[in-house]
């Protein structure tokens, strides 16, 4: 049976008080929502959602990546290819693009379903993230978050075996936005509710039910997309759902997280199901999908998964609304003096391992790591005698820093630092996500893949690094064992 | 086999421009003024120079000299190893004569920072910076905020509270703007207080507003002779005792002992100068120091690296006011790259040019003139911790 394997998300450690957007417009505000930094975008937080979802999974299995959003960074350039290389997979796999439609999460699993019955792979990597961007004052912008799920879709070991679906194409336009477009766009709400969401979601969960014979009572758990938690509540009833059944649509502590929003509640569900758990899912957008999910035993073994609830506990408020303005650009400011960023598409192609999965290397002669890539050694001076070493998933602790108030910076002070890893090896890197009261030598650090600038009209990503969004067991170990060495130096 | 250069070359005439923000002056304005004033120095003209290098980390070729001083046709080099350009250009001058290549050359240093339209220097890619560009790797970093990383892990090291550590730093800059203060050439003229100081705007934490040097315009000569020959011109002037130049492998941001609380090159740039000069004890025979201050921080740690105070002690040093004018190693007597002002490729030839103004005696004001000079040394630090190119010359008397 062809089911999910493994699944992780990603909730950007960033929260908006509606409060706070009332403050700025007026209006009552209740709740929050996960805003990206930022230096995030679809493709980052995908990158985070799956380097989530792998586990203990050997990522070298995988032999597809799906990237589904509606807002991936380039019009034409794949961005599913980005997240591959970010998350070291192999080459000699597919990579697919699903955009254009609030519906591209559970259009990439049933392509991935599709391939796997087809036989052309056995692991596709089903990315889904959005960071859409609302009018201000307008009434999206309270709703909207950001944040990213992962799944890897395949038919061995499965945790949540994919029973049955249904889906329904529908032109109907209800949310649009053209290239030309700053902002999503729609119309009267009552009227693109009634015969938008609410009419194709009936529809197609009508349909799911026909097809497979079984009840809306049937569910241990049902979990749907809405565009606003309103219209979530009305669709419980329009469905004759117990309140019981009705998975948390997380208004008020996420958002509507676009493509990635009903993958995210369904990863959220499956972080409290149980063997034998059958789970209604369904996704809307220029139609609907709708699935017949029933959790294995296999679900026991996924452990250590930050998911959702870890990544929801683990927040900064953004100070202010005009923070927000300056992350997301929507005001020019003054012109800058100073020169532009710039890029260099053969530096960033000849240095593609270390720029992309962050690998540095490992002298052959003496094993010392060593980042960037040095061709000379540079403890034992041995010549072009290393293998390169995977950085990205590796643990550190600064060893000094400063905070560069005058960089050209969206949020400034540039918090730079010289970050030694648990396992050897130095990077000298920035630091984001933090709050610079906390930045001190010694600070726990982890790696995240971000957007550096947009020199040359390109968005150059590599990894910063920031304080550990979720303590586990083996971040703990890490922390006494570098506590002891930390008051030595 | 390999010789010391010790007295064999003579620094015969100086001259060093007015440093600031010359809004009226180009880069031609600057090597025009500061050449001619060394050449009515020594008592030569144009004519008689065979061989000049000048040195400019953001500006262009020779040209840059040949042609504001129409020189004619003789060999002129651009220098360029950033921060220590301005010593290069010297040091290159200083062994063509002991090469014997020439008898009478020219070293010029010289940097146009102010018609950029903004503080801080220029990109590095724009301008040949210390170190290899990256689109992201390192991207976007300054000189600041590479320093402010060597403040943290020093106050860190040697158990300084941040307020401890930016009052002892405060400090440093509180001498170097008095000195400066005196300084008709010196491009910040003004004394600032310990509070100042502490208060200032935060540029890169921990290091605030006077905790750094200025951007400057400013240019500085030498005209050069073998010392056999110095006599011809002149009874004034002084000999080059020893050089160092020390060019690190970059190994701080890439290897784990590196400790952020030293400058390995400056060490072994003193070394070599040190050995040259003869030096055995410094803090008994250096008489002054003009060190690369471009931050409060720079200086604290040089002082420890040149051996004229004890690893992890400047504070008490500083505190003790040994490194004042008036103390046992005056520091930066110039005013430092933090009050005169640091336009790049000026600043080597600036430092020497201060020791030889005391060396001969001919500081404008009485209050800043040293008595007793014996050896006066220049020192300039460029790139970042963990990655720097250093050099180091000494003068005395003859």
């Amino acid at each position: 049976m062809i089911g999910i394997k493994s699944f992780g998300a990603y909730v950007p450690v960033y929260r908006m008080p509606a409060t706070e957007i009332a403050r700025a417009w007026g209006g009552r505000g209740k709740g929050e929502r996960a805003v990206a930094n930022y230096d995030e975008d679809s493709i980052t937080m995908s990158v985070e959602a799956a380097i989530d979802c792998f586990g203990d999974i050997d990522r070298k299995k995988v032999d597809a990546l799906y990237f589904a959003s509606t807002t991936p960074p380039y019009d034409e350039k794949l961005s599913a290819s980005i997240v591959a290389a970010a998350t070291d997979l192999r080459t000699d796999i597919s990579t697919l693009d699903i955009a254009g439609t609030l519906r591209a999460g559970t259009t990439a699993i049933r392509a991935a379903m599709d391939a796997i019955k087809a036989g052309s792979a056995k692991n596709v990597l089903v990315t889904a993230a959005d960071s859409r961007l609302a009018p201000p004052a307008s009434e999206f912008e309270p709703v909207f978050g950001d944040g990213s799920a992962a799944f890897i879709i395949s038919d061995q070991d499965v945790a949540v075996a994919i029973e049955d679906y249904y889906t329904l194409s529908s032109d109907f336009i209800d949310v649009w936005k053209r290239a030309e477009d700053p902002y999503i766009r729609t119309w009267e709400d009552r009227f693109i509710l009634q015969h938008g969401y609410s009419e194709k979601m009936g529809q197609a969960v009508a349909g799911l039910l026909k097809k497979t014979g079984l009840s809306a009572a049937d569910f241990a758990r049902v979990v749907y997309y809405a565009p606003d938690e309103r219209s979530h509540q009305r669709m419980a009833k329009q469905l004759k759902l117990n309140p019981e059944q009705v998975q948390n649509p997380m208004f008020g502590v996420l958002g509507n997280t676009g493509a990635a929003f009903a993958p995210m509640m369904l990863v959220a569900a499956l972080e409290q199901a149980k063997p034998g758990d059958r789970i209604l899912w369904a996704s809307y957008g220029d139609g609907a999908d709708a699935f017949v999910l029933k959790v294995t035993d296999a679900i026991k073994k996924i452990k250590g998964r930050r998911g959702i609830a870890k990544h929801l506990e683990s927040k900064m408020q953004i100070p202010n609304y005009e923070k927000y303005v300056r992350f997301r650009n929507l005001m020019q400011g003054e012109a800058d003096r100073r020169p532009q960023y710039i890029s260099s598409l053969p530096m960033m192609w000849r240095d593609r391992t270390q720029v992309m999965p962050l690998h540095g290397c490992r002298c052959n002669n003496c094993g010392n790591i060593q980042f960037p890539i040095q061709r000379v050694c540079a403890y034992c001076q041995a010549k072009d005698d290393y293998v390169e070493v995977p950085l990205a998933d590796k643990q550190a602790a600064v060893f000094t820093f400063s905070m560069d108030e005058r960089a050209v910076e969206v949020d400034p002070p540039r918090v730079w630092t010289i970050s030694d890893f648990d396992d050897g090896g130095r990077i000298y890197i920035t630091m984001t996500d933090r709050d610079i009261s906390q930045v001190q030598i010694g600070l726990r650090v982890e790696m995240t893949f971000r957007k550096i600038h947009e020199g040359a009209g390109l968005h150059n990503y590599f990894w910063k690094c920031r304080p550990i969004r979720v303590a586990g067991s083996k971040a703990a170990a890490a922390k006494k064992k570098k506590a002891s060495t930390a008051k030595g130096a | 086999m390999a010789e010391s250069i010790k007295d064999k070359v003579a620094i015969i005439g100086m001259g060093c421009t007015k440093f600031g923000e010359l809004w009226d002056k180009d880069a031609y304005d600057l090597v025009i003024d500061a050449s001619y004033d060394a050449f009515d120095d020594a008592g030569v003209g144009p004519k008689d120079i065979q061989a000049a290098w000048v040195g400019t980390v953001m500006g262009s070729t020779a040209t840059q000299l040949s042609v504001p001083l129409k020189l004619d046709y003789i060999p002129v080099t651009r220098m360029e190893n950033v921060c220590a350009t301005g010593m290069e250009s010297l040091r290159a001058a200083a062994f063509a004569l002991v090469a014997k290549a020439y008898d009478l050359v020219l070293a010029v240093g010289f940097e146009k920072l102010k018609d950029t339209g903004y503080g801080g220097l220029p990109m590095a890619v724009q301008s040949g910076g210390s170190e290899k560009w990256h689109p992201v790797i390192g991207s976007g970093d300054s000189a600041p905020g590479r320093y402010a990383m060597a403040a943290t892990r020093y106050f860190h090291r040697f158990g300084l509270s941040q307020e401890e550590g930016k009052r002892t730093l405060a400090k440093i800059s509180v001498k170097s703007h008095h000195n400066g203060f005196l300084n008709p050439r010196a491009h910040l003229r003004m004394e600032v207080t310990e509070e100042q100081v502490m208060k200032a705007p935060m540029i890169a934490w921990p290091l605030g507003l006077f905790d750094a040097c200025g951007v400057t315009d400013g240019a500085s000569a030498a005209v050069l002779c073998r010392t056999e020959d110095a006599r011809k011109f002149t009874d004034e002037f002084v000999t080059i005792k020893g050089f160092g130049l020390s060019t690190g492998p970059g190994m701080g941001k890439v290897r784990t002992d590196y400790d952020y609380t030293h400058w390995e090159e400056t060490q072994r740039a003193a070394k070599q100068a040190y050995t040259e000069a003869g030096v055995k004890d410094p803090r008994k025979e250096i008489s002054m120091c003009e060190v690369h201050d471009c931050f409060s921080i720079a200086e604290m740690i040089t002082y420890e690296d040149l051996g004229m105070c004890e690893k992890g002690k400047a504070k008490q040093d500083i505190e003790a006011g040994e490194l004042s004018l008036t103390g046992k190693h005056p520091f930066n007597v110039g005013g430092g790259l933090k009050s005169f002002g640091h336009p790049v490729g000026a600043s080597g030839i600036r430092e020497i040019f201060e020791g030889y103004v005391e060396l001969l005696g001919k500081a404008e004001q009485p209050e800043r003139q040293l008595k007793n000079v014996n050896l006066a040394l220049g020192h300039n630090q460029g790139g970042n911790p963990g990655r720097f190119i250093c050099s180091i010359c000494i003068v005395g008397h003859p």
